[in-house]
C-alpha cells in the first residue's frame, strides 16, 4: 500500500486533528501529514501519542512533515 | 527553542497566571466579576469610537489591544509570526458578529463565564452548559468534514495591520482626541465602561495575557471541544488552573458571593443565559477559537481571526443598537425585575443558531483521506 500524505497545511485547528483521527480510524498504521505551524505540530504529535502511535518530524522549508507510526 | 507552556505543567502555570491577573484587574478597578472579558471589553470599545450610544458601557479597555500586541510580540521574538488570510472570509466576520450576539446576551465571553462563576455567580452555569452544547454541535459538523478552507501566507507587512490598528486605538485612549463636541472618543461616567483599572495596569495585563496565551495555546472554546472530540484534557488544564486560581482568589479578596440573583453585570434569565452560549459557542467552534484566542491568533498574523475580531466589535455595535444585548436584573426597592434579551435580542439568538447550522451543514469538504 502506498503511504498516505495528508496536506492539512493552512487548515485552522482542528482539523488536522481530525483529519489524523479519522486515518487512524480507518486502520492506517503508517501515514504522513503536513502541517503549517507549530500549534498543528503540536496538537498531532499530542494526538498520536494519546493513540499509541509515534510521529517523527521533519521539515520541508516551511512545511512541517509528520511521519506517524504504530 | 522549547515551547515550555504548551506542556502540561506550562498549561497549569499559564491558566492560573491569567486567572490571578484577572482577579488583580478586578481589584484594581475593573467591573466585578469581569477582570478580563473580550466581548464586553470589544462592546466597550465600540461604544467609545461611537458605533454604539450606549452610555454606560463605553471605553477604549487597553487590555483588547494589549492582548493582540503582546502575542505579535512573543509570536515575532520566538519566529511564530506567520502571516496569513483567505479563509472564508466574510463567513468569519458573520460568525464574530453571532458570536458576539450570543455572548452579549450572556453577558459574558467563556472567559468572563469562568470568572463569574469563580466569583460565585451561579448564571454562569447555564452559560457554560450552552457553551459545552453550542461547542458539541460544532463538533458533530467537525467530524463530518465542516472546513473554511484553506489559508494562504501572505507578506509579512501583511500581519501589521491588526496590531497597528490596536495600537492605534490605545494611542485614541490615552491622547484624549475628541472628534466632536462630548464624544467620541465617549469615556462612560457610570456603569460598567467607568470601572477600569489604570490605563498603564490594563496594558500590562494584556501584554501578559497576550504572550502567555500565545505561548500556551490557551483557548478556552477548544478545552471544551477537544474533549468531546478527543477526550484530550490538555486545554482543559488550563481552563480548570483559571478557575481555581480566580476562585481562590476571590475568596482572599473577599469578592466570592454565590448565588443567581443580585449578581454584578448579570441577569438570572436561565433559559437566555443558555442559549446565547450556546449561539456564541457553536460560533467559536465553526471559527475556530474563542475571543481570546482569535485575539492572539491575529497578533500572530493571521488576518481570518483578525476579521472575526472585527465581526465582534460590529456584532456588539449591532447589538447595542438594535436592543439585542442581555440586560441585566435590577432590584428597585423590594421589586425585582428579571433581566436577559428582550424579543429582538431573542430573535437574534435564533437567527444566529440558524445561521451557524446553516453554515456548519454547508461548509463541507469530504473527508477522505487519501
Amino acid at each position: 500500500m502506498s503511504e498516505q500524505v495528508i496536506d492539512a497545511r493552512g487548515l485552522s485547528c482542528p482539523q488536522p486533528v481530525v483529519l489524523v483521527r479519522k486515518a487512524i480510524s480507518d486502520g492506517r498504521t503508517e501515514f504522513s501529514i503536513i502541517v503549517s505551524s507549530d500549534v498543528a505540530r503540536e496538537n498531532v504529535l499530542r494526538t498520536l501519542k494519546n493513540s499509541g502511535m509515534k510521529g517523527i518530524v521533519s521539515s520541508n522549508g516551511d512545511d512541517i512533515i509528520i511521519k506517524a507510526s504504530r | 527553542m522549547k515551547n515550555i507552556l504548551s506542556s502540561r505543567i506550562g498549561m497549569i502555570v499559564a491558566g492560573s497566571a491569567i486567572g490571578i491577573i484577572a482577579v488583580l484587574l478586578q481589584a484594581a478597578g475593573n467591573p466585578p466579576n469581569m477582570g478580563i472579558c473580550v466581548a464586553c471589553f470589544e462592546r466597550d470599545i465600540a461604544g467609545a469610537l461611537g458605533l454604539h450610544r450606549a452610555d454606560v458601557v463605553q471605553y477604549l479597555r487597553p487590555e483588547i489591544p494589549a492582548i493582540v500586541l503582546g502575542s505579535f510580540i512573543i509570536s515575532t521574538v520566538m519566529k511564530e509570526y506567520k502571516p496569513r488570510a483567505g479563509s472564508s472570509t466574510l463567513i468569519r466576520f458573520f460568525l464574530g458578529m453571532f458570536a458576539m450576539v450570543g455572548a452579549l446576551v450572556f453577558l459574558g465571553c467563556p472567559w468572563r463565564a469562568l470568572l463569574r462563576l469563580a466569583g460565585g455567580d451561579l448564571n454562569s452555569l447555564l452559560g457554560l452548559l450552552g457553551l459545552v452544547c453550542g461547542i458539541g454541535i460544532g463538533v458533530v459538523f467537525l467530524n463530518r468534514g465542516y472546513s473554511l478552507g484553506r489559508s494562504h501566507d501572505n507578506r509579512k507587512a501583511s500581519g501589521w495591520l491588526f496590531p497597528a490598528f490596536m495600537l492605534g486605538l490605545v494611542l485614541l485612549n490615552v491622547s484624549g482626541v475628541s472628534f466632536s463636541e462630548g464624544g467620541p472618543i465617549f469615556f462612560s461616567a457610570k456603569g460598567p465602561g467607568s470601572m477600569h483599572a489604570n490605563v498603564i495596569i490594563s496594558l500590562a495585563a494584556g501584554l501578559a495575557f497576550g504572550a502567555i496565551a500565545q505561548r500556551s495555546r490557551f483557548c478556552t472554546m477548544g478545552s471544551i471541544r477537544d474533549i468531546i472530540l478527543a477526550r484530550d484534557f490538555h486545554l482543559m488544564t488550563g481552563v480548570a488552573s483559571l478557575l481555581t486560581t480566580a476562585f481562590i482568589g476571590n475568596l482572599i479578596l473577599g469578592t466570592f458571593n454565590p448565588g443567581f440573583t443580585g449578581q454584578p453585570v448579570a441577569h438570572s434569565n436561565h433559559l437566555w443565559n443558555f442559549l446565547g452560549m450556546t449561539l456564541a459557542g457553536l460560533a467559536f467552534a465553526l471559527a475556530g477559537g474563542c475571543p481570546g484566542r482569535q485575539l492572539i491568533l491575529s497578533g500572530e498574523g493571521d488576518a481570518d481571526a483578525g476579521v472575526f475580531v472585527m465581526g465582534m466589535i460590529t456584532g456588539a455595535a449591532f447589538a447595542h443598537n438594535l436592543s439585542l444585548a442581555g440586560k441585566p436584573d435590577t432590584m428597585a426597592g423590594d421589586v425585582f425585575t428579571l433581566g436577559g434579551p428582550g424579543i429582538y435580542g431573542q430573535a437574534a439568538v435564533i437567527t444566529g443558531i440558524i445561521f451557524c447550522l446553516i453554515i456548519g451543514f454547508t461548509m463541507r469538504e469530504k473527508l477522505t483521506v487519501k
